[in-house]
């Protein structure tokens, strides 16, 4: 059985990856076709063991249910399965993931959604009977916690059904393949979203099975990543010691959960996430002004075990923005573009001018720079916090930073 | 063009009065390359020959995107003319071609050239230079990280780099020959160079020469101590250093076509402390 591959070890490979990432500012709507055209360019990065995507804004009509992808087996674990999900959730609508024929696609497992909600999260979960609910949003935000926690759950207990995305109007299409092929065995040209991530996989340290693929979908969030955790072990201790499990057996997943627990739970702006996982050098932080020295030397203190060490070029989604960061030294290629209201990251600039041929802008960001695009929603400015970036590039733009470095 | 490969492609190749044009779009990278070596290898009687460039046959190439691999190993005296973006390892193992390059270039431009030259209007991503052994590379604007990375001189063979733009960090890493010069002068941002954090104003990044026993860096403007790998220091440029920065700097003007009035005393000039840094690591 496929996904049980994931209990065999793998082989080595010198690695490649391909990453591509694709968002509409405006939040216009466009299929699949572009984003599998862009990374089919980057055919030679990957080998075949592992492809997928992630789509935002594709489920409009249930937009306010969880859209459960998932993996099975066979059709007893489906059975199983489901039989479960009745007792949790409010299931509104289930149906198999539309699949085409494709010569390249070997033993696809059973591929099935689910657009559900939680039924009453009190009574089902013991453990959130302490949660303090007292208006709409302390209920939302319980059941987003009660889904994080039933999906780390269910993966961990399983080795025949997996959860492979969780969120809400956004889903993961992966499997075993190359990425364009399996972006055809999705028909991926029926579906449209505003924000598109793709990856292409060269597996180094693991195997390569239908799970293993990129992207890493886990409530809203998606991961897709080039290169690999050095640390993996310690930040997978680490957001063990929060009640996520892992269950992949792939570096990457443990992204997904850094970034959860980050953002979601310990609400950490998005602007401050690149100074935590790619940290500046504590000889960078040397030389930074005193005053906000102390913020960065607390970061890393804090956080030292989500610290991400290691060579690697990250594309996240999210329903609000689309986010990419390297490894602070940059042992990793990651090229961004902006045209008009299109913005890209790739692995390579060749798969942005496929798609785009003459983008407005295009940039290299630096080891540990973040790249973010932001969803302006409906003609609304996004309300952007004043970023740490500016100010601090405002900071070391005058002369304060001057006596601090001595010139040579 | 007798060979059966070559008429297979026909449709995409024409003659033109000094060379070849060829039409890349959607071109496996394995045939283009196979294409170009077919080309050279039928011309061996130089019926072509470009004052302009002194070589003796030019292929253009149009509609080049993401295809590796282009100018590898090609020993012929030959120009090569690239209209796109090119892929990864462009000229590697290069010895004797002139390739120029009207786009921006990707990672691992000139991966251990041996001879030529690659000539880029536009910008280079990583590890430009990564390795070289000889030859001249000529970027318009900005490069990435790692470029010359542990690039390397031997007797006749001396590489050299150009960089009109800005460079990212650990230019010049494990150097051991060769010469790196940076201008800083021609950037469009493309690479912000120094970590993000400090103000972009620097030609370099940081750990400009992490590891550098051998060869010269010489870099317009002043730069910060910190940024310094701790195997170089900063010496006085010296009337041949002026000698060896016109010659390369008036290419670069030449081939961009472009001019700036350069105060050479303005040129600092990187060397490693020693030849041998390492000489007595895991020796006692």
């Amino acid at each position: 059985m496929n996904l049980n591959l994931k209990y065999k070890s793998g082989y080595r490979v010198p690695s490649g990856c391909a990453v591509f990432g694709v968002i509409n500012e405006s939040g216009r709507v466009f299929n699949g076709e572009m984003v599998i055209n862009a990374i089919s360019m980057m055919h030679d990065r990957s080998n075949g063991l592992g492809g997928g995507f992630a789509a935002y804004g594709i489920y409009p009509e249930f937009k306010d249910y969880y859209a459960l992808h998932l993996f099975f087996d066979d059709s007893l674990a489906r059975k199983e399965t489901e039989v479960f999900f009745q007792k949790v959730f409010k299931i509104k609508y289930a149906e198999d993931i539309e699949t085409g024929k494709n010569n390249n696609i070997k033993n696809p497992p059973i591929i099935a959604r689910y657009f559900v909600v939680p039924k009453n999260i009190i009574t089902v979960s013991e453990e959130l009977k302490e949660l303090d609910i007292n208006n709409e949003s302390d209920y939302k935000s319980a059941e987003e916690e009660f889904m994080a926690r039933f999906v780390t759950d269910f993966n961990y207990g399983s080795n025949n059904a997996f959860i492979i995305s969780s969120g809400k109007n956004m889903g993961v299409f992966k499997g075993v393949g190359y990425p364009e092929d399996i972006g055809h065995f999705y028909k991926l040209d029926n579906y449209k979203g505003y924000l598109w991530t793709s990856h292409g996989r060269f597996p180094t340290n693991s195997t390569g099975w239908w799970g293993g693929a990129h992207p890493f979908g886990f409530l809203n969030w998606s991961v897709v990543h080039n290169g690999e955790i050095s640390s993996y072990g310690t930040n997978k201790r680490f957001v063990n010691d929060y009640g996520y499990k892992c269950s992949f057996s792939t570096d990457t997943e443990v992204l997904t959960y850094l970034f959860d627990l980050l953002v979601r739970k310990h609400n950490i702006s998005i602007y401050l996430i690149n100074y935590i996982l790619a940290s500046p050098l504590w000889s960078d932080i040397e030389l930074f002004p005193e005053e906000i020295r102390d913020i960065f030397k607390t970061l890393r203190i804090i956080y030292s075990r989500a610290l991400v060490n290691g060579p690697f070029s990250i594309i996240v989604g999210n329903q609000d923005y689309m986010y990419a960061l390297n490894d602070r030294i940059k042992l990793r290629p990651l090229v961004a573009a902006k045209n008009k209201d299109y913005s890209f990251v790739s692995s390579e600039e060749s798969s942005i001018r496929k798609v785009c041929p003459s983008p407005d802008r295009v940039w290299f960001p630096d080891g540990g720079e973040p790249v973010l695009f932001l969803l302006n929603k409906k003609g609304k400015k996004p309300e952007i916090e004043h970023s740490p970036v500016e100010y601090l590039n405002e900071y070391f733009s005058s002369n304060m930073c001057k006596d601090k470095q001595k010139v040579v | 063009m007798a060979d059966s490969f070559l008429k297979s492609f026909k449709n995409i190749i024409k003659k033109s009065k000094n060379g070849f044009i060829i039409n890349a779009e959607n071109i496996a990278y394995k045939d283009l390359n196979r294409i170009i070596r077919e080309l050279v290898k039928n011309d061996k009687d130089h019926t072509y020959f470009s004052e302009d460039s002194g070589r003796s046959e030019i292929i253009e190439i149009q509609k080049v995107l993401g295809q590796r691999y282009i100018g590898d190993g090609i020993q012929e005296n030959i120009k090569i003319v690239l209209k796109g973006t090119p892929g990864n390892d462009l000229a590697a193992f290069m010895d004797g071609p002139q390739i120029e390059i009207f786009g921006n270039a990707q990672d691992a431009s000139g991966n251990t050239m041996n001879s030529g030259k690659i000539i880029i209007h536009g910008n280079a991503g990583d590890i430009t230079g990564y390795s070289m052994r000889g030859g001249e590379i000529y970027v318009r604007n900005d490069v990435g990280y790692r470029s010359g990375i542990h690039m390397k001189s031997y007797r006749e063979k001396f590489p050299v780099i150009v960089i009109g733009g800005r460079a990212g960090d650990f230019l010049g890493e494990y150097m051991a020959g060769g010469i790196v010069i940076v201008l800083g002068l021609n950037t469009n941002d493309f690479c912000r160079s120094n970590s993000f954090i400090f103000k972009k104003n620097e030609a370099v990044g940081n750990f400009v020469g992490t590891g550098m026993h051998g060869g010269v860096i010489y870099i317009y403007g002043d730069i910060f101590e910190n940024k310094l790998g701790k195997e170089i220091i900063k010496s006085e440029l010296e009337g041949s250093d002026k000698a060896v920065l016109e010659k390369y700097i008036s290419n670069y003007f030449n081939y961009f076509s472009l001019h700036y009035n350069l105060d050479y005393n303005k040129f600092i000039k990187l060397e490693p402390y020693s030849k041998r840094p390492y000489g007595n690591l895991y020796a006692y």
